[in-house]
């Protein structure tokens, strides 16, 4: 006779130390296997679309820094060029340059970090945690040197940056490109081969490309199965056109092959930043746009390739001084869209790998 | 780069009978009829020359006299993008069918829409708020809100 058993609500956060920021997983468990789940977040809404409806322009920079904040220079660009986009305002040369160096820098961070939580989520806990800190530490020093701050920078402005490079910029930045490339061969000596992280990531949380397209996944959950989108290459924007890197896909859309593509991404982000701080060119770094300015009546869809995924910003103005309505696409909320798909039907300690391997921010996600 | 198909190359793909749905052309994507949505999103989607399968982005706008729902699709095959919008006029209950049985990816965004401005997408299967807590009242992205400042 087989034993009967009962489905069981299991609660998943909104504190468990793994959910990458305030986020809840109603999971609908038999025995350990998941039959269902449900995402449940808004702990950390603050509702920056409606706080942009009533800032000038201008004054939502610092705003956006706080969306995906391991990645605040990403959210700065991808609005910066947005409203650019709208009313038509020139980047001189040296600021694309700082704009490229920056959101590079970015995602070698982001992805670090995505990385080192996702071994925390398997349960290396902490030790490769750290050795990619050491090396985001030394990034978050340089953000530092152009911004003055660690985290939430507001650097960029419309018409180029706030600041241009100091003099002790390009070398350090240097110094770090010729030591990073060894570093990551220390990460994948110690992780890409080791035989719990294959047993534990391999073929599991896989997301087939139909399923990836459907559920308008993007940035690295989306080339991991295999789809070669990524926005620098298809619809490039700044100066990306004029920088030579490859886009890494994964084969199986497994956690796994989230994690390999994110690696790989680390690589080609350190092509760029090679080809960027020998190219750029001396000049200014700003051209001067009023504080209050008034961009003609439209709407504009502008997007970058963020770390996460695609980022877009959907301004739409009415000729006065705030954005009349302005949206955010969020790659951390769209990419928890198939979450449900590659839960079900996995172990309760696979469904923490699988959330880890899409690597989410809640900021972004909450708004 | 991602090229933006026009209005007319849309309304041409169309099949007859859709074409009754589109209210107006504009430079980059095409208003149409709420009840037609899903007909239409599925034409584009499945269309060989169109192929617009990834739904990108959903954006939800209060114009005042009526809202107005914008969708951006890409053809990743084609490098290519669309817009498509929707406009509700009967803004003390706005509803209209719901993507979500076309591409999952809409699940969210509506939930997103239903919460912020309140339009109800008929065929969703949890439809229900999102960011703010049942119970709360109102819908902060409609330009009448008032939060009590």
């Amino acid at each position: 006779m087989a034993i009967k058993t009962e489905p069981i609500l299991l609660n998943l956060g909104p504190i468990h130390p793994s959910t990458h920021g305030v986020f809840r997983m109603r999971a609908l468990v038999d025995g350990e296997v998941i039959t269902d789940i449900e995402p449940v977040f808004g702990y950390l809404h603050r509702g920056i679309e409606k706080l942009a409806e009533q800032k000038s322009y201008r004054q939502f920079i610092p705003l956006t820094d706080r969306l995906d904040y391991v990645a605040s220079m990403n959210n700065n660009l991808a609005y910066v060029t947005a409203v650019e986009k709208l009313a038509g305002i020139e980047v001189p040369e040296r600021a694309e340059y700082i704009r490229v160096i920056m959101s590079e820098i970015q995602r070698i961070i982001s992805h670090l970090l995505g990385i080192g939580s996702f071994f925390n989520d398997m349960g290396t806990f902490f030790t490769p945690f750290f050795y990619m800190f050491i090396q985001k530490e030394k990034l978050t020093d340089l953000l530092e040197m152009v911004s003055g701050q660690r985290l939430l920078f507001n650097y960029m402005r419309f018409g180029g940056v706030s600041h241009d490079l100091p003099d002790e910029f390009l070398p350090a930045l240097n110094t770090f490109l010729k030591e990073m490339p060894a570093e990551i061969d220390k990460y994948e000596r110690l992780l890409k081969e080791n035989e719990i992280v294959l047993a534990r990531s391999k073929k599991v949380g896989i997301l087939s490309p139909d399923m990836a397209i459907n559920s308008s996944a993007s940035g690295p959950v989306l080339r991991a199965s295999g789809i070669e989108w990524d926005i620098r290459k298809a619809d490039p924007y700044s100066i990306y056109d004029r920088f030579d890197f490859d886009i890494p896909t994964g084969t199986v859309g497994d956690c796994y092959d989230r994690y390999r593509v994110r690696v790989e991404e680390l690589r080609q982000s350190i092509r760029i930043l090679e080809q960027a701080v020998a190219g750029i060119p001396k000049g200014k770094v700003l051209n001067p746009v009023p504080l209050r300015f008034r961009p003609p009546e439209g709407e504009v869809y502008s997007h970058i390739e963020s770390n996460k995924g695609e980022l877009g910003f959907h301004v739409i103005s009415d000729g006065s001084d705030k954005p009349y309505r302005l949206h955010i696409r969020a790659p951390s909320l769209l990419n928890l869209t198939a979450l449900r798909k590659m839960l079900t039907g996995w172990k309760i300690a696979d469904a923490i790998i699988i959330f880890g391997s899409i690597d989410i921010c809640v900021g972004e996600v909450d708004r | 780069m991602t090229v933006a198909i026009t209005g007319e190359e849309v309304v041409g793909a169309l099949d007859k009978e859709l074409k009754g749905a589109v209210k107006s052309v504009e430079s980059e994507g095409i208003l149409v009829q709420a009840e037609k949505i899903l007909d239409i999103a599925l034409c584009v989607k499945n269309n060989k020359n169109l192929k617009l399968d990834y739904l990108v982005s959903i954006t939800g706008t209060d114009y005042i006299d009526y809202l107005e729902v914008s969708y951006l699709f890409y053809s990743l095959d084609n490098n290519k993008r669309f817009t498509l919008k929707v406009r509700l006029e009967n803004k003390s209950n706005p509803a209209m069918p719901s993507l979500t049985g076309i591409w999952i990816g809409a699940e969210l965004q509506e939930r997103e829409i239903y919460d912020l401005l309140g339009i109800t997408f008929s065929g969703h299967p949890n439809m229900k708020r999102i960011f703010l807590w049942e119970g709360f009242h109102g819908h902060p992205l409609r330009k009448d809100f008032s939060n009590g400042n």
